[in-house]
């Protein structure tokens, strides 16, 4: 056993993983109804999610603050997943890996950060 | 009546003139109540004295005959023949070293298991004078389920982790880390800290929950490291926050 004693810094990627699953764990299974089932099954209003609707959600900021937590704590705790998976199936990681699978996060998180302001208040 | 035998296969190897462990198996006579632990001590007694394994209590209490037992980790006193339909497998404790048949090299283990600091660190010093540290009913059954660990090292058979790195301190360390931790007459969580909060401390773990599911003392070690992963997250981004002082200490 090693004797070093150097500080984790998982507690970040742990915190954003568990975040993101407990956001996955309440609304994912709603979006994913809403999304896949709902509207265009007919279940639901036709415009509920059309455009000039979203585009209201996407520019009203407590929408826009919706958004950006869902895209980008899911991203965060779909890396955090895979990278941990990987580990268990034996590709171990690396200071590559770690800056691909968190990297691809940290740009989907710029990335929605970017559209949702890009779209204005 | 002649009694019925079951065939019981044991994974041997002995250092000195095998390269590599192999099959053994022996017919062991049988009845509803021959534990595994009894099954190898008539193999040993009756028909090969040259099997080793660690045993003592019978009773599931001193924690020795911990064995992979049809593939997953369990004492052999509290695993009875009955339950195992046709051959019945032993092997040595996965993830642990082989010493010689299955006898596994325990020290790397109790060297995890002493560095959590494994003992009361009283929170404040008391002369005998003083009378004794006294606990609630309550305080103590915070901490009591942990208390129950015996060192069997089942969970560290069990850990997927502990096979993928060594160096995880892993379940049962810090179970007992846990169980000092929440004792009310101790205050050396401080001292416990950094230990806990290293690489090679609870992050570690990604909740597979094994090692409680084969705990034969019913202690739940994933709940402690699930706990600790949280204390670990506030202290990483607290720690630079004042801390308030301990009761009755000068302000």
């Amino acid at each position: 056993m090693k004797d070093s004693l150097k500080r984790s810094h998982e507690p970040v990627f742990w915190l954003l993983f568990g975040a993101g699953g407990m956001l996955a764990a309440l609304a994912g299974a709603m979006l994913v109804f809403l999304l896949a089932f709902g509207v265009p099954a007919g279940l639901l209003p036709a415009g509920a999610l059309s455009y000039a609707s979203m585009h209201a959600l996407a520019t009203h900021v407590l929408g826009k603050g919706a958004l950006f937590a869902v895209v980008a704590l899911f991203f965060w705790h779909a890396v955090h997943r895979i990278f941990h998976s990987l580990h268990d199936i034996g590709i171990h990681a690396t200071l590559r890996a770690r800056l691909l699978v968190y990297g691809s996060a940290a740009a989907g998180t710029l990335v929605a950060a970017w559209a949702l302001l890009a779209l204005g208040f | 009546m002649k009694p019925q035998t079951k065939t019981v296969a044991v994974l041997r190897y002995r250092p000195e003139q095998d390269t590599e462990p192999f099959w053994q198996e022996y017919e062991v006579p049988f009845a509803d109540d021959t534990s595994v632990l009894a099954a190898l001590n008539y193999i040993k007694d009756e028909l090969d004295g040259t099997l080793s394994f660690r045993w003592s209590c019978r009773q599931a209490i001193c924690g020795s005959c911990g064995f992979m037992i049809a593939g997953k980790p369990r004492l052999a006193c509290k695993s009875f023949l009955r339950e195992f339909p046709g051959k019945v497998t032993v092997e040595a404790l996965a993830h642990f070293p082989i010493e010689r048949d299955l006898v596994v090299v325990m020290d790397d283990f109790i060297a995890k298991i002493e560095r959590v600091k494994p003992w009361l660190m009283p929170r404040e010093e008391r002369s005998p004078d003083a009378g004794e540290y006294r606990q609630t009913p309550q305080e103590m059954s915070l901490y009591e389920q942990f208390a129950g660990c015996i060192n069997c090292g089942l969970c560290y058979a069990a850990c997927p982790q502990v096979g993928l790195n060594p160096d995880f301190l892993g379940p049962a360390a810090i179970a007992l880390l846990h169980r000092y931790n929440l004792d009310s007459r101790d205050g050396g969580s401080e001292a416990r800290k950094q230990l806990i909060n290293a690489e090679v401390g609870v992050f570690n773990c990604t909740a597979v929950g094994y090692c409680s599911a084969v705990c034969p003392k019913m202690v739940d070690p994933a709940n402690a490291v699930n706990v600790n992963k949280m204390n670990s997250a506030r202290d990483y981004f607290f720690r630079f926050l004042p801390r308030p002082g301990n009761k009755g200490d000068c302000q």
